[in-house]
């Protein structure tokens, strides 16, 4: 047993956010990544629903990977997956109605968003409960960094605003400044995360 | 018939899967490298959408919504669950199906076929159809008032998922030729490529039948 805090442990936390992230390095979720970004109140609520998600349904797999049976893991991992998303849901609809109503959707579609199959495959069925824990947090948030990037960029340059408080100021308008009305619409959530994998690998040297 | 001949004509076009709104993005990347795999996939997805939907509808109208086998109890907070266990059942009966009455269909799929099970756009279609059944059929073109406007639907969606991803497959094979900046290269270009054929799609948004 390594200790808690020890080199490995730290790179299975710290990798996920910048040099293999779930998003940018192995292209997962891209789903929900796109649809959510519009603004960044949605991409956060989102990005944290799914790191924790991710936690609870790595530690919950990895605590039970011995019992279950290989044929049906797929089934398993679904079914713990989806009960998680309920519980979840059901949170976002009585504490954040109006960020549940805008994501719509998008909320259910964790569910067979990849990046939790494709850890809970590659990371939980393998390793200890602890290490899975740090390996969904890392996971969620190197997710969750990303849409609120994107989701930041859309709102500041579509709606002028962040997080519904105004950023840019009367007088810009006044003087003939114009929202991007662009930037709201569903295109240019890929062009944007284009831009920023480009970014991201000119600066990371495969 | 009027309203599903509508509903499926939006479906591919104004509301579609891809393009409006990115449901089954995973596998479309991944898979779109040629035509011939896209293809298959595009088919293979076609056809789970239209036995998934249906079934799930009857699920939502007749056993999860009140006033159906349980008299009033509300159960649609059953809906995940029981929606994807529905989803990975039918996907391992239609595996098994095909696998025994067309060997040679079974192989030209090869692991695309379990893998649906997971694509979002299966789980997508089966959550938009459980909104779309509250709304009301004879003022919204959204609508899904009955079986037939459930299987236009999932038929619709099918189509539009298979259109996009050809399209982006044939595209793809074309640009292996282009010179693209080292970073942008494959991930990068092609979201900007399906960001544009997004835009190109949304000329259709103010389509009306």
């Amino acid at each position: 047993m390594s200790k808690l805090f020890s080199k490995d442990n730290q790179k299975v936390f710290l990798e996920p956010l910048n040099i293999n992230n779930p998003i940018l390095i192995q292209v997962l979720g891209i789903c929900s990544a796109l649809a959510v970004t519009a603004k960044l109140e949605p991409a956060i609520v989102m990005g944290l629903s799914v790191t924790v998600i991710m936690a609870f349904s790595n530690v919950i797999i990895s605590l039970i990977r011995k019992t279950i049976p290989n044929r049906i893991r797929i089934i398993i991992q679904l079914v713990v997956v989806a009960a998680l998303v309920t519980i979840v849901s059901m949170i976002l609809k009585a504490f954040a109605y109006d960020v549940s109503v805008q994501l719509s959707v998008y909320v259910g579609l964790i569910i067979t968003n990849c990046i939790l199959m494709g850890r809970l495959e590659a990371f939980a069925m393998t390793n200890g409960p602890w290490e899975s824990l740090l390996d969904g947090v890392g996971n969620g948030l190197g997710y969750a960094w990303i849409l609120v990037v994107v989701g930041g960029v859309r709102e500041l340059l579509g709606s002028g605003t962040l997080l519904n408080i105004r950023l840019i100021p009367q007088s810009f308008y006044d003087a003939g400044y114009m929202n991007n009305g662009m930037m709201t619409m569903p295109a240019m959530a890929m062009i944007l995360l284009g831009c920023v994998i480009w970014v991201h690998r000119s600066f990371i040297k495969e | 018939m009027e309203h599903a001949f509508s509903l499926f004509v939006r479906s591919i076009f104004v509301d579609n899967m891809i393009f409006a709104s990115f449901l089954g993005m995973c596998s479309y990347l991944a898979v779109s490298k040629n035509v011939k795999t896209s293809l298959g996939l595009g088919v293979a997805v076609t056809f789970v959408l239209l036995v998934t939907v249906p079934v799930n509808y009857l699920l939502q109208k007749y056993i999860l919504a009140p006033g159906g086998v349980f008299g009033d109890i509300d159960l649609t907070y059953l809906s995940f669950i029981l929606f994807i266990a529905v989803i990975a059942g039918i996907v391992q009966l239609v595996e098994m199906v095909v696998e025994r009455f067309s060997p040679s269909l079974y192989n030209a799929l090869g692991i695309f076929l379990p893998l649906i099970a997971v694509n979002c756009a299966i789980m997508g279609a089966s959550l938009f159809m459980q909104q779309r059944i509250e709304m009301d059929p004879n003022t919204s073109t959204q609508a899904i008032g009955g079986m037939l406007d459930a299987f236009a639907y999932a038929l619709g969606s099918g189509i539009g998922w298979l259109m996009a991803i050809v399209a982006l497959a044939a595209i793809r094979e074309k640009m292996a030729y282009t010179n693209v900046p080292k970073p942008l290269q494959g991930l990068g270009i092609t979201f900007i490529t399906v960001g544009l054929m997004a835009m190109a799609f949304m000329c259709f948004s103010g389509l009306s039948l």
